[in-house]
């Protein structure tokens, strides 16, 4: 088809204009990094950047808010790109320092630099922080390289190239071979190949049809499609361009979760600015392609990651799954054919459609394409989110990218994909992530949460926890969910209390599985993956629980004692004062007692001891 | 038609399907069943409950469990309706239900129909592994109408009575409400059925498989006046009732079993026995004299029909700006209670208006409610529906298949096949059209037999009947279930209906469905068999027109000032409606 | 004005028209409500219920007891989420959320205080995992809270309602 514009010059005028910004400053902008303080440093900056006419080179500077660098636990992060340079923890007290030393001066300021946590050192260039080095990005390629809010950013980093030349050329078939051709698998939990869903939906060509993204990222942990929506909104646009037009849609709705105001603040300017410039919209580039964009927003409940339920949360119903078939590719939103993929699957198709299929495919596995981004959170010391190959193993990605275990303490445990996975252990660091060999581990990718867990976690407490918000968020229609998920906590309640029996564990597996083969959706079939991934694993630590009384972690209250080394009380009458319950008996200079009838284990006195004598059995 | 004859495999067998809607119903059909709660085939499917889930091998090889009432059958699949697998989940399945259930198994309402019970018993569910329901957890039961009683402590969640309430009558008084395990079904916030817009039809509880909808029995109340020496009781029998009651006892659906019915009644001991169809011819006159009336001197059109207790209240209460629309004739129910009670002392010594206790039998929940109407009040005195009837016949320790057929008393027993068919939906306007076209023509219609009103399956709920009646052009539309109601009324506020008499009966096809027929929710083709019986029992009869009836004609001639749309008809036998708009939800519409 | 109880009805009129009284708005046209009186009366809900077609009472209770986000009963000026996703699970969010009942006095089972200042509700995830554990007051997030960081948070709040 004919375009009214030429994309490779609007390209280079975007460019162009990122030139004409002189120096860049990029902030990150981040819901981390704001709720650190970066609009108060970007402020500061801007204010610096005003005063001074001499900078080290260029005769302007800009500050850039950008999306996520997916960093967070270092924020504020100010990157110089002209430098090469990241600085981390960024106050506003510290702006002057770097526009005077840096900006101005050419000198970095060592201080603010990231310190490698084995090494100690200071790192000077981005490329060489592990966290960085260790990635390959591509839905991330852009976060918090460009100015999210900015249309002509994206288009300066070939936002809206491919969709362009896949109009001008106007096969959509060849556009959906290109997707299957990539390997490209539904990042968002299930693995389905993307491809073949478009196609799918695609024979249903000729009526009314629509194209959803799920941006209900509902998996605690996970915050990639976040970090997406938030950084290069317009990559996410463009991809569900593509696939309307791959599939012969007209229409589309983004759901993001309400708990994302930020990324709900961007999407809605994003599409603003591309329908006003007809890179949305109706007639896109002047064509008679059209594709209409809204945003629906979720309302706080995780079920609506599930396609179905969110199918039905659009259409403003109580967001319970549908029973499948059909599927959406035949009847979904408002029984029309209906293509439904997760953030992160339609940000890589931009960029398989720019770079090719042999490209995507050539990283990864054998069953795996690809890189997949994963959020690296609990007790690890760099947390953040990353994107890696389809097959780099735990080990790289929690002591090389995540820098090992916070603390010096031992690594027990990963849990991964969310409250549908499961928890590894040590034997499995050397597992390639994909999604065979980590559904045969019992767990899954999920939407790519890895909380890193360590040897003070008790795993029985986490199934419990990962049951209760599985219950909790059970939308209640099928029963082997609801009742299941419900009696499974019961039983997994009673045993961090302490009252559990031998019989409790035959009960609670057996349960386990049926709910995992009988319920109607997803999020019941996975709901007792972590059951049945820490009895695998850690069944010693249930059985300590069930026969030795014994919380090897220490960490349920019921079954942990605190007691006062008489040996090393020095009695100086410090615990008694900050017990809240007055649990804790003595006179000056003798040793102390704690009174178990009352104590509540808060361990407020364990942390406070100068001498170290208060000890938890 | 054989290019579109498919097979697939049950438990090894080779059986044929064709336009099943899904897998469940391909099982049923050839003669084999899987156990399913939320499954009701006039429903969309649900999957919720997952007792009908089968094991299937898909030609490539690819095993999956999935729920047979959803999946839609393929050629080539081997299904297994009994392996180890699903039996395992059936089983949690109901032993996970009765964790959350009032297990008093033996006082409750649904006791030996209940779905769960059955299952249980059939599974051999003898323990539950986990904590179940304390007293403390137990809900209030909401026992505070005539018609229905909700007991949410036996609720399983099933949905189907949320489905009927939204499908059917498009009304949604029940919901859902929160989330998981907290999920109940209720009426807004938790309100009593009565305070809220709920019109009582009862097609909830006829598709509840357990004891958490029932109908709200007063057998006893009427045991206790059988039982009154100083009383004199009385019954009539609704059209409906005849063709299902003997389901109760084996037989077959549609079974004509009047006049078991009326010696069964004697034996229980009520003292006179009259038939409702009798009162439907009854109506019919004043309702074909309402209409022509309304016709002929621009009254307000079009008329709606008014036997359906349902459907006034829904009119009560939803659209109270259009009750002129509504004819002022009572229900059958409604126009015979007072009729015993004002001339039977007239021709039964004995009897007074005081000593009189007026039964009436209906397939049908709302006309508990209808009996308790403002207007109606002291008429008609208990109202028992079919499956209550079919209760007693037991209690009373009758063979009810081993009784000889008798016949109603007079004065109020002969009726008409138009009487009859008033069990059907459309055969009130059937019945109406005969007399009207005697009324407006002084001729009676060719043939008696008008097809286009028949029917009572899911494709039949809406039907538009074009009449010439010798040069005038009448055009009836039939409706069941509220939600066609609604369309039609809404064709009418945009001004296109083109319609001047609306029948409309709440439940779906009609009374023969009501929802105090004997369970049937799981087998369509029972209300088509129901309505069968009662058009053969028309076709059969030597009277076929209301108007013919010659004890219809003797009321008018000895009590009625003669004739229809009377002085002493109008005082009788019709009535009036009020705005009840505000009367549900407070006032807060 | 034509209020039921406390619900003004022009209002929701409005919001209703703003969405052309399409029910698939439903949770859009709820949460301008909740924005307006802080929680869903039930007066609104059933008003909303009588008006838009293929709605009744029960369905539109039945969507919002249904979502998290919606609340029956007021919220407080200041709605605290606390995070217990996992990874702020792992890294000590109940102390925070003990310390802010313990600051708030709010006992068993309530959520609002009792001046209508404060309501506490835990959510599973605010997808600020790299910041574990966080609390979210209105739209503000607040990362890395102990019990001790959480008490300064409320009582600075706490100090500038009492000026």
């Amino acid at each position: 088809m004919e375009l009214n514009i030429d994309i490779q010059k609007e390209q280079e005028k975007a460019q162009e204009q990122i030139k004409e910004q002189g120096f860049r400053v990029l902030v990150c902008g981040g819901t981390g990094c704001v709720a650190n303080g970066s609009l108060k440093v970007m402020e500061k900056f801007r204010e610096l950047g005003a005063s001074v006419s001499t900078l080290s080179s260029h005769d302007k500077m800009t500050v850039i808010p950008t999306g996520c660098h997916g960093f967070c636990e270092q924020g504020v992060l100010v990157v110089l790109p002209e430098y090469h340079t990241t600085y981390v923890k960024v106050k506003v007290e510290d702006v002057e320092e770097i526009f005077n030393s840096h900006i101005v001066g050419g000198e970095p300021v060592e201080r603010l630099l990231y310190t490698d946590p084995a090494t100690k050192q200071h790192i000077k260039k981005n490329d060489d922080i592990n966290f960085y080095a260790k990635q390959t990005r591509t839905a991330l390629e852009n976060c918090g390289k460009i100015n999210a809010e900015s249309l002509d950013e994206a288009i300066a980093v070939h936002g809206y190239e491919a969709l362009a030349n896949i109009i001008k050329e106007n096969n959509p078939d060849a556009v959906i071979q290109e997707i299957l051709d990539s390997g490209l698998k539904g990042r968002g939990g299930a693995g389905f190949p993307t491809g073949l869903k478009w196609k799918f939906t695609a024979a249903n060509r000729g009526g009314k049809s629509y194209v959803v993204c799920n941006g209900d990222e509902g998996d605690p942990g996970a915050f990639m499609d976040r970090s997406v929506m938030e950084g290069d909104p317009h990559k996410l646009l463009e991809g569900m361009a593509i696939a309307a037009f791959a599939i012969g849609a007209d229409e589309g709705y983004i759901y993001v979760r309400a708990e994302y105001p930020l990324a709900i603040k961007r999407l809605r300017k994003a599409i603003a600015d591309a329908e006003e410039r007809h890179y949305l919209g109706k007639n896109i580039f002047g064509t008679d392609f059209s594709f209409v964009l809204h945003i629906k927003e979720g309302a706080g409940a995780f079920v609506c990651g599930e396609e179905s339920a969110l199918i039905a949360s659009i259409e403003g119903e109580r967001g319970m799954p549908r029973p499948k078939p059909p599927f959406p590719a035949n009847k979904g939103l408002f029984g029309r054919p209906t293509l439904i993929n997760n953030v992160e699957t339609l940000a890589n198709v931009p960029v398989i459609m720019r770079k090719g299929a042999k490209w995507f495919a050539s990283m990864g596995t054998e069953t795996a394409k690809g890189t997949k981004t994963f959020a690296l959170t609990g007790e690890v010391n760099n947390t953040g989110l990353i994107e890696v190959p389809m097959g780099t193993t735990l080990r790289e990605i929690i002591f090389d990218i995540g820098g090992g275990i916070r603390g010096g303490k031992k690594f027990k445990a990963v849990q991964i994909g969310g409250p549908s996975g499961g928890c590894l252990t040590e034997e499995h660091l050397d597992l390639p992530m994909d999604y065979d060999s980590l559904a045969k581990a019992g767990a899954m990718v999920g939407s790519g949460g890895l909380v890193v867990m360590a040897e003070d976690t008790c795993m029985v407490e986490v199934a419990r926890f990962f049951m209760n918000f599985t219950k909790n968020e059970s939308c209640g229609k099928c029963v082997p969910c609801r009742e299941g998920t419900k009696n499974m906590l019961k039983i997994l309640e009673k045993i961090v209390k302490g009252k559990g029996e031998l019989s409790d564990l035959e009960v609670l597996e057996d349960l386990a599985n049926t709910v995992k083969d009988g319920s109607l959706c997803g999020l019941g079939k996975t709901a007792p993956n972590p059951v049945l991934s820490t009895l695998k694993y850690f069944k010693d630590e249930y059985l300590a629980h069930i026969v030795d009384k014994k919380c090897p972690a220490g960490v349920c209250t019921a079954l942990k004692t605190i007691k006062i080394d008489a040996e090393k009380c020095k009695g100086c009458t410090k615990c008694a004062r900050t017990c809240p319950v007055g649990a804790i008996e003595g006179t000056v200079k003798q040793p102390h007692h704690i009174d178990q009838s009352k104590c509540i284990k808060c361990e407020a006195c364990l942390s406070n001891c100068p001498f170290k004598a208060i000890v938890k059995e | 038609m054989s290019e579109d004859k498919k097979t697939l495999f049950i438990e090894g067998k080779e059986v044929e399907f064709t336009d099943e809607p899904n897998l469940l119903e391909v099982i049923r059909k050839a003669g084999m069943n899987v156990p399913t709660f939320c499954y009701r085939p006039d429903l969309t499917q649900f999957g919720a409950c997952r007792m009908c889930v089968v094991e299937v091998e898909y030609p490539n090889g690819r095993v999956m469990v999935n729920s047979s009432c959803t999946m839609p059958p393929e050629a080539g699949i081997k299904v297994s309706i009994n392996s180890q697998r699903v039996r395992k989940i059936r089983k949690t399945v109901l032993e996970l239900l009765l964790t959350n259930h009032d297990r008093e198994c033996t006082t409750c309402e649904k006791s030996g129909k209940c779905e769960l019970q059955q299952y249980s018993e059939e599974y051999g569910v003898r323990k539950i592994k986990y904590p179940t329901l304390t007293k403390e957890e137990m809900m209030e039961i909401d026992d505070r109408n005539p018609s229905i009683v909700r007991d949410p402590n036996k609720c399983i969640l099933c949905g189907a009575c949320v489905r009927a309430c939204s499908e059917f009558q498009g009304h949604s008084v029940l919901g859902f409400a929160n989330r998981g395990s907290k999920t109940v079904v209720q009426p807004m916030s938790g309100r009593d059925l009565a305070a809220v817009d709920c019109v009582f039809c009862g097609q909830c509880q006829a598709v509840c498989p357990t004891g958490a909808l029932t109908i709200k029995s007063n057998v006893d109340e009427v045991w206790d006046e059988i039982n009154n020496k100083e009383k004199k009781v009385v019954v009539q029998i609704a059209p409906s009732v005849r063709v299902a009651v003997g389901e109760m006892f084996g037989l077959k659906p549609g079974e004509n079993t009047i006049g078991k019915i009326y010696a069964a009644l004697r034996k229980i001991g009520f003292d006179l026995v009259f038939d409702t169809n009798f009162s439907a011819d009854l109506t019919i006159t004043e309702e074909a004299t309402e209409f022509v009336d309304r016709v002929t001197n621009n009254g307000v059109l079009p008329m709606f029909t008014s036997c359906c207790p349902a459907w006034i209240r829904y009119m009560e209460t939803q659209h109270p700006d259009m009750l002129a629309h509504l004819s002022s004739c009572k229900s059958p129910q409604g126009m015979l209670s007072p009729v015993i009670k004002e001339f039977l002392p007239k021709y039964y010594e004995g009897y007074t208006k005081d000593n009189m206790v007026v039964v009436s039998i209906m397939p049908c929940t709302a006309k508990k409610y209808e009996a308790k109407r403002e207007q109606l009040k002291g008429e008609t005195d208990i109202v028992l529906t079919t499956q209550e009837l079919g209760r007693m016949i037991k209690e009373a320790g009758i063979d009810f298949k081993a009784l000889e057929d008798e016949k109603a008393d007079s004065p109020f027993g002969e009726y008409s096949g138009a009487g009859t068919i008033f069990g059907a939906s459309g055969g009130v306007a059937e019945a109406a059209a005969r007399t009207a076209y005697y009324y407006i023509t002084g001729e009676n219609v060719t043939s008696n037999d008008i097809k286009e009103f028949r029917g009572v399956d899911k494709n039949s709920r809406s039907k538009t009947v074009e009449m010439d009646i010798k040069g005038t052009k009448v055009v009836i539309r039939v409706v069941s279930t509220l939600k066609e109601a609604e369309k039609a009324i809404q064709e009418i506020k945009n001004g296109t209906a083109n319609f001047q008499l609306l029948e409309v009966m709440a439940c779906p096809g009609g009374c023969i469905n009501g929802g105090g027929q004997p369970r049937s929710c799981d087998d369509i083709k029972v209300k088509e068999e129901r309505a069968e019986g009662l058009y053969t029992e028309d076709k059969n009869l030597e009277l076929r027109r209301s108007h013919e009836n010659p004890d219809i004609l003797k009321l008018y001639a000895e009590c009625l000032d003669g004739k229809p749309g009377s002085e002493k008809a109008h005082h009788l036998l019709h009535t009036s409606y009020n705005d009840k708009f505000k009367d549900s939800y407070k006032d807060i519409k | 004005m034509n209020t039921i109880n406390k619900v003004n009805t022009e209002e929701l009129n409005k919001i209703m028209a703003k969405y052309d009284y399409q029910k698939s708005y439903l949770i859009a046209i709820l949460q301008e409500v909740q924005s307006i009186y802080r929680y869903l009366p039930e007066e609104a809900m059933i008003y909303i219920g009588t008006k838009m077609e293929g709605l009744s009472p029960a369905t539109v209770l039945g969507v919002a007891t249904f979502y998290a986000q919606f609340s029956l009963d007021p919220k407080g000026k200041y709605e605290i989420r606390c995070c217990d996703g996992t990874a702020c699970h792992v890294r000590g969010s109940m102390p925070v959320l003990n310390a802010i009942r313990a600051r708030l006095d709010l006992k068993d089972g309530k959520f609002t205080t009792d001046n209508g200042l404060f309501s506490l509700e835990t959510v599973s995830c605010l997808g600020a995992c790299g910041l574990a554990p966080v609390v979210m007051i209105n739209d503000k997030v607040y990362p890395q809270m102990t019990s001790d960081a959480i008490k300064v948070v409320l009582d600075t709040i706490l100090q500038e309602e009492n000026k």
